[in-house]
């Protein structure tokens, strides 16, 4: 590996990102972010779990037989994210029960496994750490600015603090509603990735048609 | 009887696993593309799905629920915080056999699905099928119509999304929605027509 960790780190967050150009962990990024209160949690949960099991894979890296191997890495991912969904129960009631089945599917979120099929198994385990804690935080990035989006327009908060007061609290700002249903995140993604794109052209993906020919016999 | 089919019906329209609860997102993004190796991808989704939700449901209810080692001397043990690793588990082997079985008897199809095979694993369908089963409480009927519908829930909607891929890559789309961008905003207006059938019940 050439990069040095710094890239590592920082890489995933625009220029290799897992949701907009990796296509990785895209469910849970649209089912949790009505809320920024929720979305930072399961951030936060998806970066520990991605960071942690790119490290405990890699240093078994060698042991592992070719043939189990996503056996074996399930079920570190899996202990992982039981200690997860076990301390959210424990210390955020309220947040792990609006998450329900999506703490229990950060195991099949396929950032997690990506990283760990595509570096993890091939890199020492410090790199594979930095490698998992940076696609955490660009999965994490996307998730927050959704939701920073979403409960801002949907519901006019920030964090569950009013910001927009709302007209059916005697305020002005009409909530849209579409935004808190969950369409809504397809659209704010796609429009995430058309931004992203303008703005680094090199990860526009070549057309399969080009509509005019124009060239003279 | 009934209960059943309304069961289908609801797994595989109202509630539809890909575009109202968004699991198997990865996969029904990136194999999409073309409408024959879509159509692969969902059966074999719906294959694994039929036989994971069901044989999960056996193992819920015979060695993890509270109680339910009362068969073996022990009534009190409650094994449930051992469940999401022993459906990944069980998901996991069963992907891996059918990897197996593609390989040698169906090559094609196998080349096709490529890379997204092992990720069937971690297709969040399969896991969120079974999560769904154990939060609703399903019996073993219940599980396996719930497993086949949902799965085939899941592949008509890849299938139909596949469809309208493969026309829409000759319209003329600005330069940055290429792609992924534009993908992502016809998922949104079919998961908003699949919202129709919210309410609709047998």
């Amino acid at each position: 590996m050439s990069q040095t960790k710094k890239e590592m780190l920082v890489d995933p967050l625009v220029d290799n990102n897992p949701i907009t150009l990796q296509v990785l962990g895209i469910c849970s990024a649209l089912a949790v972010t009505s809320s920024l209160q929720v979305s930072f949690v399961m951030a936060l949960a998806v970066t520990f779990v991605t960071s942690f099991s790119s490290f405990f894979i890699s240093c078994l890296r060698n042991q592992i037989p070719g043939s189990i191997r996503i056996i074996v890495q399930m079920v570190i991912i899996a202990s992982l994210v039981i200690l997860v969904d076990q301390v959210l129960k424990a210390y955020a009631f309220e947040i792990s029960k609006t998450l329900s089945v999506f703490v229990g599917l950060i195991i099949t979120n396929c950032i997690v496994m990506g990283r760990a099929e595509a570096f993890a198994m091939k890199n020492p385990p410090v790199a594979s750490f930095i490698d998992g804690l940076g696609n955490g935080m660009g999965y994490g990035l996307i998730l927050l600015l959704v939701g920073f989006i979403r409960e801002l327009f949907g519901a006019g908060s920030l964090f569950g603090v009013t910001i927009l007061e709302t007209v059916n609290n005697g305020g002005w700002y009409v909530p849209n509603g579409m935004l808190l249903l969950p369409p809504s995140a397809f659209f704010i993604i796609g429009l995430i990735i058309w931004a992203f794109r303008t703005w680094k052209p090199n990860q526009v993906e070549e057309r399969e048609y080009k509509i005019q020919q124009v060239e003279a016999h | 009887m009934e209960g059943l089919i309304s069961l289908a019906v609801k797994a595989i329209f109202v509630e539809n696993l890909a575009l109202s609860f968004f699991l198997g997102m990865c996969t029904f993004i990136a194999v999409s593309k073309k409408i024959s190796t879509a159509l692969g991808l969902g059966i074999s989704v719906m294959v694994v799905q039929a036989i994971t939700v069901p044989a999960n449901n056996l193992l819920l209810t015979y060695l993890l629920k509270p109680g339910a080692l009362a068969w073996a001397g022990f009534p009190d043990v409650d094994l449930t915080f051992l469940g999401l690793i022993s459906y990944i588990g069980v998901i996991a082997a069963m992907v891996q056999i059918l990897e197996m079985i593609l390989d040698k008897y169906f090559p094609p199809l196998y080349n096709a699905l490529g890379i997204f095979l092992p990720l069937i694993t971690v297709n969040c369908a399969i896991l969120g099928g079974s999560l769904f089963m154990v939060e609703r409480d399903y019996n073993f009927a219940e599980a396996t119509t719930y497993g086949l519908s949902s799965g085939f829930g899941w592949a008509l909607a890849i299938t139909a999304m596949a469809g309208v891929r493969e026309k829409l890559k000759y319209s003329d789309i600005p330069d940055g929605l290429q792609g992924l961008g534009i993908t992502f905003i016809t998922a949104g207006l079919m998961a908003m027509a699949f919202m129709s059938f919210s309410g609709v019940k047998l």
